[in-house]
């Protein structure tokens, strides 16, 4: 049997790299909510963003955390560029079609970064990437604690903006009913925009927190991808507390199950998890009854 | 049998089937690979064009064929033909297994997309770590060229049976089309709770699409391994094929009898002219030719947003005027 | 996507002016011998993209070279063209380049890296007749089919981990046996598992215990809890079997989780026989051991193509020395054959004795398609740089082993 010591610090390991999950699902769970289509670029989207924080960092000179608030800025415009003039047009309002335009995207903007960056796999190699923070007999990174932190604050923020905003209550009114929020002057499609802004949004501040921490490719975006599902889909789709329990819970049950049965199969705890709440339970955690 | 969409696809597929006599060996194993898609995808076309219900795990249908295949003959020394047929019924048998748990819990639309997914995740890591699969080893299936052991040293042999198979699923899915079943499995797709007010055994009508769905993707699979000879979990069970399907599909026009075999032919075509175009433009920078085709893709929904069968519909509807 | 590279100008003056002075002399009239063409397959785009373009650099280093040294003798000066392909990190992609590069007229294929791809494009090809040299590719099953047209220049997966695990219990033995206890960290494909199973059964009967084996996938998201287990395991020795990325990951995690066993002994590792892992994490980096492919750096030649790879930028790794290897070794059998043809060049390799490459196998011979005197080596990191430790006729440096702190 695995000592108490070795659990405590699984969990904890659990719940600093789950809230960085939580983080990534947040837009795709916002931007499901509301679109309702599965965003197929997330994943190269979140590429992107690591690359425009790494880019700060390696041409200007900027913090990934110093760099947060600008590419936040930034990544809300490029959202709401791409689906107000790309995905939105193309689409055509066709779910199908949705799919396809997104995984066109997602390999556009997966190969461009390749072109642009080529191949190889880059780290931020800054000091402060290593510091450590002592509690008790566990050694937590700082970083992962920072990102803990922010993710925790984002989130809050986001749901800030939902609930108390004009804005905000023009996304969730499009979510509800859509017809009726048209015929309340609301124009679906600026608000489908802002809402695939936000979820870009989120993904920067993802991308900024992650950097000092992992590495940078073009395909670094994938890795996050399936796991992000699965939390939207555990935490209910569109629900923003739901994406961080979601979150929080994945990470716990990624780090245990990697403890007890290495990370290969640990990995299959995720999406057991995952066929669970979808065969029991299909609104997850906070999600409306459908 | 609806005439406007059967012919011209046996048209084309008889056009293929005579490429041998005219083009390279380069084209013939680029239709065959396209024909390999374009099966697995008239597969996925049942249970998502016909019957509505969109799957993002379709891997789970090919690389149960494939394995089922490729075990029995490594392991037991089985003949490919046996193990053809072995695949393509365990591959029904998949499907149907997948689809009892998620269509007994009502699962529609995203919900069940995203179920579907997460089975072929779990098979590829279970099919990694597994023994009776070579785990990550893979397996190699013996090269032994002979139509007996179906594999064939020359392309055109094998380019004739995968042509046939895809004739047989193109009739066999007009004929549905045009019956009962077909009629049934539009009902559930428009929609579902009329359909089951009207009578229609709305289970059991998904239950048959998905077991039949499996069964054509699998045999896809087969055949695949047949193709290449090695097999391991991320080429069986891997998102590539998923996603190929998917694109094949609503590229070409779900939910009609051609749309798969134009999607996959489309999807691959685009791919190869992007790479060859570029190849020369580009140099030595990688993944210019892979941006185009990503951009080809966004512009080519933009531009029929029902399929190149659904323009080629418009099309001919306008110029019939 | 197949590209044709662009000659060096040096080649293309110094032929000019080898035609120009040929026409000056009556009689002598001679055409310019028609171009030989070589084949590459790698994985340039897709998940293998890094490795896929560290082998392309290796491979237009070597036509480089052997075009500015005056082209193929026996075929009058003939130059090497080498036409590049995609295998967009898939086999069937592999297998379609294949058959393009076919078409083309090439005389050989090198390359395919992932033993996956290896298998598919060698197999495409052998319906050609048509030569595949393998780079990388380390599944044993890649030789083992009786595919006449198959070669592999580098070793394959058995020797590897049947040399890791001797030169270990050497390198052990003559440090005093301070390692006993070993952890097996490896990425969950084909040969992190196969690496992993074999040493679970080997390293017993010498003596060594492993206390647990962690498989992890590719790619990985956290090293975290891996890194837990090595803390309360306590192994003497680790022993990490990943691509790059995860390596990365472990190594800082477990720098930062202050985690120090007295060796870190890789085997086939991505990121410890890679300079570019040397450069950014050299805390981390310092003093790993990796048993992988290697240049011989007592190679003039080795030498001179890493300075010049590093000069124009690049981070060097073992991709490159191979592939530029397996590009001279096709042109010297085509040389030594006479002619681009086919056949007489796969009877050339297969007779190869070739000794103009750069790795530290002596001269070659292939036996059913594998190079027998292929081998890894084992690679240390010391003062920022990667030293070859063993064997000792090709070592640079001596072993540092346990490492201290």
């Amino acid at each position: 049997m695995l000592p108490p010591e070795l659990i405590a610090e699984a969990v904890a390991n659990g719940l600093l790299a789950g809230a960085a999950y939580a983080l990534v699902a947040l837009g795709l769970t916002l931007v499901y909510g509301v679109l309702h289509i599965v965003n197929f670029a997330h994943g190269a989207l979140l590429t992107v963003a690591m690359f425009a924080a790494w880019g700060m960092h390696a041409f200007l000179g900027v913090e990934p955390y110093a760099a947060i608030v600008p590419l936040a800025v930034a990544f809300m415009a490029l959202g709401y560029g791409l689906q107000r003039w790309v995905i939105g047009p193309a689409s055509h309002g066709d779910d199908g079609n949705t799919l396809l335009v997104t995984l066109g995207l997602s390999i556009l903007l997966e190969n461009a970064m390749l072109a642009l960056f080529r191949s190889d796999t880059r780290s931020l190699g800054t000091e402060a990437g290593f510091d450590v923070v002592e509690i008790g007999p566990m050694l937590l990174s700082r970083p992962r604690l920072i990102g803990f932190a922010v993710s925790l604050a984002t989130a809050a923020l986001l749901w800030a903006v939902l609930a108390m905003t004009d804005t905000g209550k023009a996304i969730r009114a499009v979510a509800k009913e859509k017809l009726g929020a048209q015929l309340s002057g609301i124009d679906p499609r600026h608000i489908y925009a802002v809402t695939f802004g936000l979820g870009c949004a989120c993904l920067a501040v993802a991308a900024c927190l992650l950097l000092p921490t992992f590495y940078v490719n073009p395909r670094v975006g994938n890795a996050f991808v399936l796991v992000a599902f699965t939390i939207v889909v555990l935490g209910g789709m569109g629900s923003i507390p739901g994406a961080l329990v979601g979150g929080l819970i994945v990470g716990v049950v990624e780090s245990l199950g990697g403890l007890l049965m290495g990370e290969s199969l640990g990995q299959l705890g995720i999406f057991v998890i995952f066929i669970l709440v979808l065969l029991l339970r299909p609104t997850g955690l906070f999600g409306a009854r459908a | 049998m609806n005439p406007r969409e059967v012919w011209p696809g046996l048209a084309l597929l008889a056009v293929v089937a005579a490429m041998p006599l005219v083009a390279s060996n380069a084209v013939l194993n680029f239709l065959l690979s396209s024909l390999v898609v374009a099966l697995a995808a008239q597969g996925w076309n049942i249970l998502g064009g016909y019957a509505g219900q969109l799957s993002f795990g379709h891997a789970a249908f090919f690389g149960t064929g494939a394995y089922a295949t490729a075990i029995l003959q490594t392991r037991y020394g089985v003949n490919a033909w046996a193990g053809l047929a072995a695949g393509i019924a365990l591959g029904a048998l998949v499907g149907w297994a997948i689809g009892l748990l998620a269509f007994r819990a009502r699962l529609r639309g995203s919900y069940f997309a995203l179920v579907t997914l997460a089975f072929a995740e779990v098979l590829r890591i279970l099919a990694n770590a597994a023994d009776v699969t070579g785990g990550a080893a893979g397996l190699l299936v013996r090269l032994a060229p002979g139509a007996g052991n179906l594999q064939f040293a020359s392309r055109a042999g094998f380019l004739w049976l995968l042509t046939g198979a895809v004739a047989a699923v193109l009739l066999l899915t007009a004929w549905i089309a045009h019956r009962r079943l077909g009629a049934r499995l539009v009902a559930v797709r428009e929609n579902e709770d009329a359909a089951r007010a009207l009578g229609v055994d709305v289970l059991r009508v998904k239950l048959s699409a998905i077991a039949l769905s499996g069964a054509i993707t699998a045999a896809a699979g087969c055949l695949y391994v047949q193709n290449f000879l090695y097999l391991d979990a991320t080429i069986a069970y891997g998102t590539w094929i998923s996603v190929e399907v998917l694109i094949a599909c609503v590229l070409g026009g779900a939910g009609t009898v051609l749309g798969p075999v134009v999607g996959a032919l489309a999807l691959h075509g685009v791919g190869e002219l992007a790479k060859i175009a570029l190849g020369h433009v580009a140099g030595p920078v990688p993944g210019v030719d892979l941006v185009v085709f990503g951009a080809l893709l966004i512009l080519a929904v933009a531009f029929l947003p029902r399929g190149v069968m659904g323009g080629l519909r418009r099309a001919l509807r306008g110029a019939g005027r | 996507m197949t590209s044709h590279t662009t000659l060096p100008r040096r080649a293309l003056l110094g032929a000019g002016a080898a035609g120009a002075g040929l026409l000056a002399l009556p009689g002598l009239l001679r055409a310019q011998p028609a171009a030989v063409k070589i084949g590459l397959l790698q994985p340039l785009t897709g998940a293998l993209a890094q490795d896929g373009e560290l082998g392309r650099i290796g491979a237009e280093a070597a036509v480089a070279r052997i075009n500015a040294d005056g082209g193929l003798p026996a075929l009058g000066g003939a130059r090497i063209e080498l036409v590049v392909a995609d295998a967009r990190s898939n086999p069937e992609a592999g297998a379609q380049e294949v058959e393009k590069l076919q078409g083309e007229g090439v005389v050989a294929v090198v390359g395919g890296f992932a033993s996956p791809i290896c298998l598919a494009a060698s197999q495409a090809a052998a319906r050609y007749d048509l030569p595949y040299v393998v780079d990388v590719g380390v599944a044993d099953s890649i030789t083992a089919r009786g595919l006449a047209n198959t070669f592999r220049f580098a070793p394959g997966f058995g020797t590897v981990t049947g040399a890791a695990i001797s030169n270990l219990v050497r390198l052990n033995d003559a440090a005093g046996k301070p390692c006993r206890t070993v952890v097996l960290v490896h990425e969950d494909g084909l040969f992190g598992s196969g690496l992993a199973r074999l040493m679970a059964t080997e390293l017993p009967k010498h003596g060594f215990e492993v206390l647990e084996t962690i498989a992890h996938p590719t790619p990985a998201r956290d090293m975290n809890n891996i890194a837990l287990r090595l803390r309360s395991l306590r192994p003497d020795l680790l022993i990490p079997s990943s691509y790059y990325g995860e390596f990365v990951l472990l190594s800082r995690t477990m720098r930062q989780q202050r985690i120090r066993p007295k060796g870190i002994y890789a085997v086939l590792n991505g990121a410890a026989s890679n300079l570019r892992f040397v450069k950014e994490f050299p805390d981390a980096a310092l003093g790993v051991m990796d048993c992988n492919h290697w240049h011989d750096p007592k190679n003039a030649e080795a030498v001179a193509l890493k300075k010049g790879v590093e000069e124009a930028g690049r981070f060097w790794a073992y991709n490159i020395p191979l592939n530029y290897s397996c590009v001279k070794l096709v042109a010297d059998a085509v040389n030594r054959a006479g002619s681009a043809d086919r056949a007489k060049v796969m009877a050339a390799l297969a007779a190869s004795e070739f000794g103009g490459h750069v790795m530290p196998y002596g001269p070659t011979r292939f036996v059913s398609g594998q190079n027998q005197g292929a081998r890894p080596v084992n690679t240390q990191v010391q003062d920022g740089d990667i030293k070859v430790i063993f064997p000792e006729e090709v070592a640079d440096a001596r072993a540092v082993f346990p490492i201290q702190g």
